[in-house]
């Protein structure tokens, strides 16, 4: 009598076969939608590659050393482009690596109120949902005539050098890199703010302890504390870089005429490829999809190095 | 002589003193670093004030009921409005959001509840911090590729329906990283207690951790969709342009990024104008979404 009770009190409920179909059918449907991820992937990889074939197949890798861009010719080769997006890449975060780390230890720091701090953190993120074509806009009609006497000083004085060796005439990578330089920033300060916060408080105080004043705990303790993220970040803000399309087009000049200059015209990869691509047919679709190739390659290898940091040298201390 | 090196306590003229003095080439290097900190961080917000200040006067003075609702003047001349690229931006981003949300939230359902570890799970994390670093203009290249180029919506070429997808692409990684994390917010006793009362998994998630996950879910979709609001490296050659009104998704569509984009670089005033106020439009949009999901992202944490 009492074991019968027990079974009634704790019966395990069955579970009808359609709960279970359902249940099923939900994971599989799950896996299905997670796998689209690579699909995608894979998807964008094959596209570029058989639509590039032809061009590969004829230029082979002088496409990424030689400099013509001629559509009435066919001949074409990326170095310009190329050039131009490391050139302005790296530039713009030489720029704004400083500037980033900088403003990311003053609003992590305690110099000035708490409520000032956010504000300065929110519209240090707000500054990143600014559409790019908004800030090309910007740049066309206010930055670039604002920025021009300073590039013709750099003229006058550098123009011995062969980066300087041009007259700035309006559109050219150096408003273009400055230009970078406001997209990549938020992602640099919002990345290296969060690093230095995960530094433990710990570490700060021992460094205090010891007797060291504010910036010798920052610069000897914090930042080496915090450098892989920070690391991690930079490359991040590299590849966005790289890839960055609407307002490097709009004021680099998009020129195919190749310059060691920064301050002459020039093109990037993704400039060259907004701008041609719509109005492109037969033999340059397959050289465009060639460089849009180039491009995958150069922000996948930039990406994946910037995870690999984070994950390798990630934090000693958490 | 050795015995000065450790001086008696209470002694400081033998040992330094330990009051402040601001003139210790330490001290001062400390209030540099501090000064030239404070001056970066001015740099770095000076961009948005400046933006924002001429988008808002620049393009501010020029909105009215005829901007936002007429067709854009043909080159050259004056007049006209923004009003089917604001329902072009409309639609394609409504398209990209009714693919890329399902999509999305159920990938991060599949990272968050039925696989922590595991080759595959690492494997969709991996893929989509790389989709995620993909640039846009790729994007827009691979939806060149398998939709424009081969017609497969009714042998029509550039469409809406090709932007929305190529936006979608964007969104994705956003949407699954959100999803994602905000179901791993879910503390595990809730999942627990759902299935110790007798409920199945698919109960278990659309019902409890689904529903407690809703506002950071939220969050990361309005921002996910005020980013690919913006975007317009994906359309140039996908969606591309029409001076008219949408005629359906199977055809191409105006869209503000793109009008921004097209208006800015002709050399008439009239098409630059029109370019301030679809900026104009398109920063206070985006602008809301992003402050409207961190006023709803503050009721998270509560």
């Amino acid at each position: 009598m009492a074991a019968s009770e027990s079974t009634d009190l704790f019966e395990l409920r069955r579970r009808p076969p359609q709960e279970k179909l359902v249940d099923q059918g939900f994971r599989q449907l799950s896996i299905v939608l997670a796998s689209l991820v690579g699909l995608v992937l894979l998807g964008i990889l094959l596209t570029v590659l058989s639509g590039s074939r032809e061009a590969m197949a004829r230029f082979g890798l002088r496409f990424l050393v030689i400099s013509d861009w001629d559509p009435a010719g066919d001949t074409y080769g990326a170095f310009t482009a190329i050039y131009g997006t490391i050139v302005t890449s790296i530039l713009a975060l030489v720029i704004a690596v400083p500037l980033g780390v900088g403003t990311a230890i003053f609003i992590t720091e305690n110099l000035i109120p708490l409520r000032v701090r956010q504000v300065l953190g929110i519209m240090v993120e707000l500054l990143a949902a600014i559409p790019s074509v908004v800030l090309g806009l910007w740049a066309i009609f206010v930055m670039e005539p604002f920025i021009r006497p300073g590039l013709d000083v750099l003229h006058q004085f550098l123009g011995w050098l062969p980066f300087f060796s041009t007259v700035p005439l309006g559109p050219g990578m150096a408003p273009a890199i400055l230009i970078l330089v406001v997209m990549i920033l938020p992602i640099i300060t919002a990345i290296s703010r969060d690093s230095l916060q995960q530094v433990p408080p710990e570490l700060r105080q021992a460094a205090y302890g010891v007797g060291t004043t504010r910036w010798g705990a920052i610069l000897q303790v914090m930042l080496p504390a915090a450098v892989s993220g920070i690391t991690g970040g930079v490359m991040l803000a590299l590849g966005r870089a790289m890839g960055e399309t609407m307002a490097v087009t709009m004021i680099i000049g998009n020129s195919n005429n190749f310059s060691w200059s920064l301050l002459a015209p020039g093109n990037t990869i993704s400039s060259m490829l907004a701008n041609q691509f719509g109005e492109a047919d037969g033999f340059q679709v397959s050289a465009l999809m060639y460089a849009a190739f180039v491009l995958m390659l150069l922000t996948l290898l930039v990406n994946v190095l910037a995870q690999w940091i984070v994950r390798r040298l990630s934090l000693k201390y958490s | 002589m050795a015995l000065s090196a450790t001086p008696a306590p209470g002694s400081t003229s033998l040992g330094r003193s330990l009051h402040f003095r601001a003139s210790l080439p330490r001290n001062r290097w400390n209030s540099f670093f501090s000064l030239l900190a404070a001056f970066f961080a001015v740099i770095a917000v000076i961009p948005l004030v400046l933006v924002l200040a001429y988008v808002l006067i620049k393009g501010g003075s020029l909105i009215s009921a005829q901007l936002l609702t007429d067709l854009p003047p043909p080159p050259g001349l004056d007049g006209g409005g923004i009003g089917n690229a604001i329902l072009g931006t409309v639609v394609v981003t409504l398209i990209a959001s009714l693919v890329a949300i399902p999509v999305g939230v159920g990938g991060g359902i599949y990272l968050a509840e039925y696989s922590r570890s595991g080759w595959f799970a690492q494997f969709v994390r991996f893929g989509t911090n790389v989709l995620a670093g993909v640039p846009s203009i790729i994007c827009g290249v691979f939806i060149y590729g398998l939709v424009v180029s081969t017609r497969i919506f009714f042998g029509q070429s550039y469409s809406a329906m090709a932007g929305g997808i190529a936006l979608s692409v964007l969104m994705l990684p956003t949407v699954i990283k959100t999803t994602d994390e905000a179901l791993k917010l879910v503390p595990q006793e809730l999942r627990w207690g759902a299935i110790g009362i007798g409920a199945s998994r698919f109960v278990t998630i659309t019902r409890i951790t689904l529903p407690a996950a809703f506002t950071p879910i939220a969050t990361g979709v309005v921002l996910g969709i005020a980013r690919a609001a913006g975007e317009t490296a994906p359309l140039i050659f996908t969606a591309l342009f029409s001076p008219f009104w949408p005629e359906g998704v199977f055809n191409p569509i105006a869209t503000m990024s793109v009008l921004i984009f097209n208006f800015a670089i002709m050399p008439y005033e009239a098409q630059n104008a029109l370019a301030w106020a679809a900026s104009f439009v398109l920063v206070v949009m985006i602008l809301g979404a992003n402050l409207f999901a961190r006023w709803v992202g503050r009721f998270t944490r509560a």
